[in-house]
């Protein structure tokens, strides 16, 4: 697993506990840590000089010496420059009074021009608006094929034919007049930014359509060269945004930074998933948190969107919360978050995570085992636990071929565990009663303590931190004695 | 006692995820993802037409409609010899990020604490990655140390043997010897797995070896007629599936066909996937055990990675070769600015070789990795 920033400021805070003030020394150690970091997940080494110069400013100023606690101040700084790097505010995208709209897709091979261009339409169509895509990528082979498909499935139509990228842009807007469409995606073939010829040919194709928006298609797993690519794509199309893609994987995406810092334009959307519909307006913050590896809680609660029944995981909370939780609900939910991926990968998402827990390896076999002795109980076992008496102890452990002891642990471990969530529940369900009686389906949503959501910035990523952390301290304390027996 | 661990996180995420969906109503956020998002392809899949194809004597779906546009464009693409294109004259396009650093290194005559920093930023520049740099720094100087090397020019050739080393003296000849043999081919989306395979078929039709394609993309809208135009090409036969059907048994089915047809190899291409998708990398696994169930065996799983990769592509590695027991990296797109070091770092922790180099997009523009070459390029 990754080593997060926070850990690494952890060790270096760690030994200056107790000094009232850092020296500079003290902070030129942790901004070379930032400096790793920053490295690691692919920003610019240019980019990286001038934020960590900016951001030394701002930590040996007096803004530090005055914080109780430097470490997490130091992460906060680097967090809102980072923030404030990444562009505030949300690129808008107004539609044009006369029109067709026209939007121009650029980029590298593989970036996911061709897909996003129809994940773009799909968006405009479901904001009322009737695109038609145009297929110039004359170049890879079925690459109009692909977008036709992908036309289909999104009931938009695609225009291409066999001439060249230039004539297929130029004939394109007879055809959006024809089809009465007021708005015209053009995909073009993936290029490298060296390559003079291809370059001369999409700022024909830009030249012909004089799109009001200039796409560069960045792949979020690109590494230091996202620069120079996306300095060339400016220089000869004048970008207007960039689409981040492939930012569902776990790419920290710091390209995506170096970008933005050098041509100055805004990330407008990112691409979240295989499906059309994964899409969205980009969050500058939650890049901002993934770029330094600290807890990703936003990715988290994606990723246990897709994996959980949303009705279900409440009540499993709830339950959980009110300590009514039994082992088979247990052996469910276990089921559900294991869809999510590794456990160990999800527990390094998790914002104040202790280091202790956050570095044990969790190995599927012993999940398996945990599961193979819920299994081999019966319902009312697995509801009611404490009648788990020697003889079913013995059979259980046959069952699972396991020993005796391993389900008397297990059962016990659980019910301590119940206990404690029981005592924690206290506080959320404050929140929840905050939110009135109903408790429709629709109800639910948008109580307590939520903060407006939309393109929102969610929460302060180093607010969630701090919570977390409050949060998890509960967890750990009880829990981690019996870890070591 | 881990189970305790296990527990407690699957609890505290739960109580996460609990939490925030109590906080955060998420009504008014992008399409939810359906709870049943892991079989999502299928279903999405459904609604796509199949397009026109006919049963070939096999059984199999073979489709000889392509787009016009592009059949107008590719198929008829004169198919002469053209020079196997070389290292030196594909990246002389692009001067090395290297160049300015390595320039100052020289001219500045005895190494002082600049020039480790300069080498340092130069390989991370070239996505190396910090901790392949530090590696390979902290071993050059102390050899520069023994050797009382002191001249900047000297050191830079020192981090050029190191990093020879540390490539080359692999084995990168593509395995054969199953009956037929059968080469997987992996890696995220848009990296070049499809075009990967078509420049390799090109190659191997030509050098006299009978090829089987199989269509494992099935999730990417026309990936199959992607491989076929490769197929009608290179003269290889593709066996392909309906789209978003069951990859392993396009495979299957490729395979049975070459051991029928006593074809050498099949060259079996595979959706682009996230490595952090878990179920897509369990499909990935079946995929591999399957090949083998008939009468071929897997010898070489190759990655697929793109030069501007940047340290993603080690992690990237690491689930894969988990998944799929990688034999080789095909290294793509060397053509542009980015320069690949990235797989310097995958050979430095997993040892994986590099196999292929993609330096075109001309089926003769594949061709096998030189480690010499490729540290020279690097620092040209």
């Amino acid at each position: 697993m990754f080593d997060t920033l926070t850990d690494r400021f952890d060790g270096i805070f760690g030994r200056l506990r107790g000094k009232g003030k850092l020296s500079e020394q003290d902070v030129d150690e942790a901004l070379r840590e930032i400096r790793l970091a920053l490295l690691e997940a692919d920003v610019n080494f240019e980019v990286v000089k001038s934020l960590v110069s900016r951001i030394r400013d701002r930590a040996v100023g007096d803004e530090l010496s005055k914080a109780l606690n430097p470490g997490q101040q130091i992460v906060k700084i680097v967090l809102e420059e980072l923030t404030e790097s990444l562009g505030g505010e949300a690129m808008q995208v107004t539609f044009s009074s006369k029109p067709p709209t026209i939007v121009l897709m650029a980029g590298l091979q593989g970036s996911g021009k061709t897909t996003n261009s129809a994940k773009l339409a799909n968006l405009f169509k479901s904001q009322g608006r009737n695109p038609l895509l145009v297929g110039a990528d004359l170049q890879r082979p079925a690459a109009v094929e692909q977008l036709r498909t992908l036309g289909r499935q999104i009931d938009v139509p695609v225009f291409s034919e066999a001439s060249d990228p230039v004539s297929v842009a130029k004939a394109s807007l007879e055809e959006a007049k024809r089809l009465g469409r007021d708005v015209i995606i053009c995909d073009t073939a993936g290029r490298l930014a060296i390559d003079e010829e291809l370059m001369e040919e999409v700022r024909k194709i830009s030249e012909v359509l004089d799109p009001q928006y200039t796409f560069l298609v960045v792949d979020a797993m690109t590494g230091q060269d996202a620069v120079t690519v996306a300095e060339s794509f400016h220089n000869t199309l004048a970008l207007d945004g960039v689409i981040l893609t492939k930012l569902d994987g776990d790419a920290r995406g710091g390209a995506a930074l170096s970008v933005k810092e050098v041509v100055g334009r805004p990330i407008a959307f990112a691409s979240t998933g295989e499906k059309l519909e994964d899409f969205e307006v980009f969050h500058p913050d939650r890049l901002a948190s993934r770029i330094l590896g600290m807890g990703d809680i936003e990715t988290l609660i994606e990723k246990a969107e897709a994996a959980y029944e949303e009705e279900e995981a409440e009540e499993a909370a709830q339950r959980l919360m009110e300590g009514t939780f039994t082992l088979d609900d247990f052996l469910h939910q276990m089921k559900q978050i294991r869809k999510m991926g590794p456990l160990g990968n999800l527990l390094g998402m998790m914002p104040g995570m202790p280091k202790e827990v956050r570095d044990v390896e969790i190995e599927d076999s012993q999940i398996n085992r945990l599961e193979a002795i819920i299994l081999s109980m019966t319902m009312e076992e697995r509801t009611k636990p404490e009648i788990i008496d020697g003889s079913r102890r013995n059979r259980i452990a046959k069952g699972c071929g396991m020993k005796p002891q391993d389900v008397s642990a297990l059962v016990t471990q659980f019910s301590e565990m119940k206990k404690m969530m029981k005592q924690l529940g206290v506080q959320p369900k404050k929140a929840k009663a905050k939110k009135g009686g109903k408790k429709g389906k629709k109800g639910r949503r948008g109580g307590g303590r939520t903060t407006p959501k939309g393109n929102a910035p969610l929460v302060d990523p180093s607010a969630v931190l701090a919570e977390g952390v409050e949060e998890f301290q509960g967890l750990r304390l009880p829990g981690l004695p019996g870890g070591d027996e | 006692m881990e189970l305790l661990i296990v527990i407690l996180v699957v609890l505290a995420v739960l109580l996460v995820g609990g939490f925030f969906f109590l906080r955060n109503g998420r009504s008014t956020h992008a399409p939810t993802i359906e709870p049943s998002a892991l079989d999502s392809r299928d279903a999405e899949l459904e609604q796509i037409d199949l397009g026109s194809g006919d049963l070939d004597a096999d059984g199999v779906l073979v489709d000889r409609t392509v787009d016009e546009a592009a059949a107008e464009l590719d198929v008829d693409e004169p198919m002469e010899e053209p020079e196997p294109a070389t290292f030196r004259d594909r990246l002389g396009r692009a001067r090395s990020a290297m160049a300015g650093y390595l320039g100052s290194v020289i001219s500045r005559g005895d190494a002082n604490a600049e020039t480790w920093e300069e080498l340092e930023e130069a390989l991370v520049r070239a996505d190396v990655g910090v901790a392949a740099t530090m590696e390979i720094l902290e071993t050059v100087r102390n050899r520069a140390q023994e050797e009382g090397i002191k001249d900047g020019a000297a050191i830079i050739e020192l981090v050029k043997d190191e990093m020879k080393a540390r490539l080359g003296g692999q084995d990168i000849s593509l395995a054969e010897g199953g009956d037929p043999s059968v080469w997987l081919f992996v890696g995220v989306n848009g990296v070049g797995k499809t075009t990967t395979i078509g420049k390799i078929a090109t190659r191997e039709v030509a050098a006299g070896k009978n090829l089987v394609l199989a269509a494992g993309d099935t999730f990417r809208a026309a990936a199959a007629e992607q491989l076929t135009m490769w197929g009608d090409r290179s003269g290889a036969h593709v066996v392909r599936g309906a789209e978003g059907g069951d990859p392993s048994s396009v495979i299957f089915d490729a395979v049975e066909h070459a051991a029928a047809a006593g074809a050498d190899v099949v060259l079996a291409d595979t959706a682009g996937r996230l490595h952090t998708k878990t179920n897509l990398m369990n499909e990935l696994s079946k995929v591999r055990r399957v090949a083998e169930k008939g009468a071929g065996t897997v010898t070489e799983t190759l990655l697929v990675i793109d030069a501007t990769t940047g340290q993603n592509g080690l992690v990237q590695a690491r689930e894969f070769t988990q998944a799929a027991d990688l034999t080789g990296v095909v290294l793509t797109k060397l053509d542009g600015s980015a320069k690949g070091g990235i797989v310097v770092a995958v050979q430095n922790e997993l040892g994986i070789p590099v196999k292929l180099v993609g330096l075109g997009e001309g089926p003769h523009d594949l061709i096998p990795f030189d480690a010499d070459e490729f540290v020279d390029a690097l620092f040209s």
